[in-house]
């Protein structure tokens, strides 16, 4: 189930429903990757290609920039670091929601052939990490003049 | 402090794959409650300080934040975990909650709230003396 439709159940026969329309939405659209983890994972990635390169954002909020390890290998691009837990170990507090997600995360992504892992680009605001790869200059698309 | 989800959270998201960009989105929230009164951690990723909207009610307590995220115009989405515009929630506020002293916080796209219980309704101690 999407990262962002966790919640308490009040209405059984509503929510199965909605279970179905979203198995069936997830499937519509857009390929899956074949490393593209189950539904839920943190963070919730989108991934995007314009002319120049392929674009990723990683909806990460609270996450510190600094722990955030991203590498690049054979055309794989990993992302992992750590949420910590905003939740004070206070005992005598209640908790009544807990659903962000806390902990190590990893999420792997493809990129195309042509991403050149040299010209790649990262920053992290309002929560949102974003990685810009360039596509090898040999594989943008260029107009062939006929003489 | 009961969770009282908008109807039209659900509906945005039953709507057809056109309606994708225009969606709701339910953000993950985590409350925890002390004798200070609640504390509300909500992740609002994409969601600056003037697209977020905090507005108390009626006794009831609404958030909402509008996604900004500056992408290239002629960018092709491959492959979507998130398709949405906006983030809504809102939540019943019991009375012994302080509405009018909210304190609200939003950094790297976590919100955080904390509403303070009235004085009258803050536990007390209660002297026992010795007869």
């Amino acid at each position: 189930m999407n990262l962002y439709t966790v919640r308490y159940p009040t209405d059984l026969f509503g929510e199965v429903s909605r279970l179905q329309q979203q198995i069936e939405q997830a499937f519509r659209g857009s390929a899956t990757d074949i490393r593209a983890t189950a539904r839920g994972a943190f963070p919730a990635v989108n991934v995007g290609a314009t002319d120049e390169g392929v674009e990723i954002l990683a909806m990460a909020p609270g996450v510190d920039p600094k722990s955030i390890d991203l590498t690049i290998e054979k055309g794989v691009l990993t992302i992992t670091g750590q949420r910590p837990s905003s939740l004070a170990e206070d005992t005598r507090a209640t908790t009544y929601a807990r659903e962000r997600f806390t902990g190590q995360f990893r999420r792997v992504i493809s990129l195309p052939d042509d991403a050149d892992p040299d010209r790649v680009n990262a920053s992290y605001r309002d929560g949102c990490l974003r990685v810009s790869i360039a596509k090898r200059e040999s594989s943008r698309p260029r107009s062939i003049q006929i003489q | 402090m009961n969770n009282t989800s908008q109807l039209q959270t659900t509906t945005g998201r039953s709507g057809s794959a056109r309606n994708d960009a225009e969606s709701t989105l339910l953000p993950p929230v985590d409350i925890v409650e002390d004798a200070g009164g609640i504390t509300l951690y909500a992740d609002l990723p994409g969601v600056t300080r003037d697209g977020l909207e905090v507005r108390v009610e009626s006794g009831h307590l609404f958030i909402q934040g509008t996604i900004s995220v500056s992408v290239p115009e002629d960018l092709k989405v491959l492959y979507a975990e998130v398709r949405g515009s906006k983030f809504q929630r809102s939540f019943a506020l019991s009375s012994e909650l302080d509405t009018s002293h909210v304190e609200a916080n939003l950094k790297d796209g976590v919100l955080t709230l904390k509403v303070p219980r009235t004085e009258a309704a803050k536990p007390r101690r209660i002297e026992v003396k010795v007869a």
